[in-house]
C-alpha cells in the first residue's frame, strides 16, 4: 500500500467518523444554523436605521445591514464549530479514542491534521447551510461567483478556527470547560471583529482600546477575508494574518500533543 | 530463541520524583506468549505507553519487529496491535464501522472488507455488525477490540489486563483464543495481568514490581527459582505481595 494512499485512507477514517457522528446529534446542525439566522433575522431587523453603512470597501454602494452583517455571521459558524471539535477531541481523549488515532502507524502531527481537515470541512458544511437560509430571506448577496470565492476563504478561516480548538483542546482537562470556553473564547473573539459593525465605529465612538484589540484579533482577519472574498476581492493582509495564526497554533497543537511532554503523558 | 518480536531494552520512566518503571528489560519472540504479572502500581500500564509511543521513555530503547520505535516510528506501530486496559472503541458507531476506522487507519485497503468479515466471523459476532457497540455486552466488547488489534496481521499483540470486568467464562475463552492465536498464527503476545491464574500457561512469565522487573522465567522455573509449589507462592515469595486470582485473594 503506498503512503499516499494510507494517508488518505486515515484521513477518510476521521473525516467520516466525525461526519457520521456530527449528523446522529440531531440538534447539532439545527443550532449551528438557527444561532447565526435569529442574528440575522432580528439583530439585523432591529439595527437597520440605526445603522448607516457608509460605503467601505469592499462595497461599492451603500448596503443594507443584513449584507453586512452575513460575512461576521459565516465567522461565527466557523467559530462555532472550530470550538465545537476542541470537545469532540477531549470527548475522545476520555473515551480511549485519540490512543487509538495516535497509535495509528502515521506521523502523529499528520494525524492531527486529519482531525483539522474533518472538523473544518463541517464547518463548511454549516456554513453553507446558513447560506441557503440568507437565500431564503432574500438577502442580497453576490451569489455568484461571489460564494465560490467566498470558498477558499471560509476554509482557510474554518481551519484557523479549527486549528485553535486543536490547542484548546491541549489545556482543557474536561468536557465542563467548555462553558468557561465561550465566555473567554467565543465571545471575546467574536465581539472584538467586525463581525456586527464595521471598526471605524468603535474609533469613531473614542473606544480606542477596543479598536486596537480587535485590529490584532485573527477573528477579525477571518472574517474580512471572507468579505472581501465574497466581492472578488482579495484581503492580502488578512490573509496573510490568517494563514500566519493557522501555522502557529497547529504548531502549538501538535507540540502540545507530542509525547514528550503533552497532555498524554499527564492524563496517562 | 526464535527471532524477537519485541525487544526491551532497560526502559526507565519517571512521573516527578515517582520512579514507574527502573531500567526494565524484556523480549517477546515470535509465537512467545509472554505474562507481565504485576501488581496494581507495578508499572504494566506504563509500559504498554511506551510500547504504543504514547509516552516516550526517559532511558532505554524499545524495537518492535526490528524496528526502533523511536526512529521508524510508523513501521514499528504498523506491527503492533493493542488492546488497552481502557475500552478505545466508539460506543456510539457500530461494531463494523469500529473496525473499518482502524483498518482506515492502517491503510488496509480493498483487503480490509474481507478481514473484518473474517474477524467478525472468528469472534462470532456477524450478525452485531449493524449494532452500536454501546448495545455489546462487556465481554463481546472486549472481543471486537481483540478483533481489531488483530486486522491488520500484527506480529506482536499487546494485551493489558483485557479480562477485568468479564464473567469468568469470558475470561477463560479470551485467554484461551489468544493462546490459539499465538499458534496459529505465530503472533507474540505480551499479557499483562494481576491475577496469577491467568499466567499459568504461558511461555514465560515476567513478574514486576514497583517498577523493577524482578525474575523473567517459565512458570515452572519461576516456582523452582522461589522454591514454592506453585505460581501463587512464588508471587508471594518474590513481591511479599498476596496474590490474586480470578476467585480473589489466594490463601
Ligand atoms: N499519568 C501518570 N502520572 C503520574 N503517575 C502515574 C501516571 N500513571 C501511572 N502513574 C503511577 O505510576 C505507577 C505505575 O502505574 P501503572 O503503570 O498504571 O501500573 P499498573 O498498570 O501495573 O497498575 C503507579 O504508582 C501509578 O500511580
Ligand atoms: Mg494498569
Amino acid at each position: 500500500m503506498s503512503s499516499a494512499s494510507h494517508a488518505f485512507q486515515a484521513l477518510v477514517a476521521v473525516a467520516s467518523r466525525e461526519t457520521v457522528k456530527f449528523f446522529h446529534q440531531r440538534g447539532r446542525l439545527l443550532s449551528a444554523v438557527v444561532r447565526p439566522s435569529l442574528w440575522l433575522i432580528i439583530f439585523a431587523a432591529g439595527f437597520k436605521n440605526v445603522f448607516g453603512v457608509a460605503v467601505l470597501p469592499p462595497y461599492e454602494s451603500y448596503i443594507e445591514y443584513q449584507v453586512y452583517v452575513v460575512p461576521g455571521l459565516l465567522g461565527m459558524v466557523l467559530l462555532f464549530n472550530g470550538m465545537q471539535s476542541s470537545l469532540a477531541m477531549v470527548y475522545d481523549r476520555e473515551m480511549g479514542i485519540m490512543r487509538l488515532l495516535l497509535t495509528a502507524p502515521l506521523p502523529r502531527s499528520y494525524l492531527l491534521f486529519c482531525k483539522l481537515l474533518a472538523g473544518t470541512f463541517l464547518s463548511l458544511l454549516q456554513a453553507y447551510a446558513f447560506l441557503i437560509v440568507c437565500a431564503l430571506f432574500d438577502v442580497n448577496l453576490p451569489w455568484w461567483p461571489g460564494l465560490v470565492y467566498a470558498l477558499p476563504a471560509m476554509f482557510l478561516t474554518g481551519l484557523m478556527l479549527g486549528a485553535l480548538g486543536l490547542l484548546l483542546s491541549v489545556s482543557i482537562k474536561q468536557l465542563e470547560n467548555f462553558a468557561g470556553m465561550m465566555n473567554f473564547v467565543i465571545f471575546p473573539m467574536f465581539f472584538l471583529s467586525p463581525a456586527l459593525y464595521p471598526l471605524w465605529k468603535l474609533k469613531e465612538s473614542g473606544a480606542e482600546v477596543i479598536y486596537h484589540l480587535s485590529l490584532y484579533n485573527p477573528f477579525t482577519h477571518g472574517v474580512e477575508l471572507i468579505r472581501f472574498a465574497m466581492y472578488g476581492q482579495f484581503n492580502i493582509l488578512s490573509c496573510a494574518v490568517v494563514l500566519g495564526t493557522l501555522v502557529v497554533l497547529f504548531l502549538l497543537a501538535a507540540w502540545g500533543y507530542d509525547p514528550q511532554r503533552g497532555l498524554v503523558r499527564r492524563r496517562g | 530463541m526464535s527471532q524477537a518480536v519485541l525487544h526491551v531494552d532497560s526502559v526507565s520512566k519517571s512521573y516527578g520524583a515517582l520512579k514507574a518503571l527502573n531500567e526494565v528489560s524484556l523480549s517477546v519472540a515470535r509465537g512467545e506468549f509472554v505474562a507481565l504479572l504485576g501488581p496494581n502500581g507495578a508499572g504494566k500500564s506504563t509500559l504498554f505507553q511506551l510500547l504504543t509511543g504514547l509516552f516516550v521513555p526517559d532511558t532505554g530503547r524499545i524495537e518492535i519487529d526490528t524496528h526502533d520505535l523511536r526512529r521508524q516510528g510508523s513501521q514499528a506501530l504498523a506491527a503492533l496491535g493493542v488492546v488497552f486496559q481502557q475500552s478505545t472503541l466508539d460506543l456510539d458507531l457500530t461494531v463494523r464501522a469500529n473496525l473499518r476506522f482502524h483498518a482506515r487507519l492502517h491503510g488496509m485497503g480493498r483487503a480490509a472488507r474481507e478481514r473484518i468479515d473474517a474477524e467478525l466471523e472468528r469472534i462470532g459476532l456477524v450478525e452485531q455488525a449493524n449494532s452500536p457497540v454501546r448495545a455489546l455486552s462487556g465481554g463481546n466488547r472486549r472481543k471486537v477490540e481483540v478483533a481489531r488489534a488483530l486486522l491488520h496481521q500484527p506480529a506482536l499483540l499487546l494485551m493489558d489486563e483485557p479480562t477485568v470486568g468479564l464473567d469468568p467464562a469470558s475470561r477463560r475463552a479470551l485467554l484461551e483464543y489468544v493462546h490459539e492465536l499465538r499458534a496459529g498464527r505465530g503472533l507474540g503476545v505480551l499479557w499483562a495481568t494481576h491475577l496469577v491464574d491467568e499466567v499459568e500457561d504461558a511461555d514465560r512469565v515476567i513478574v514486576l514490581h514497583k517498577g523493577r522487573r524482578l525474575a523473567a522465567a517459565t512458570p515452572d522455573a519461576l516456582c523452582g527459582q522461589a522454591g514454592t509449589a506453585n505460581l501463587a507462592g512464588a508471587f508471594l515469595t518474590l513481591t511479599g505481595e498476596t496474590p490474586r486470582t480470578q476467585e480473589g485473594v489466594v490463601s
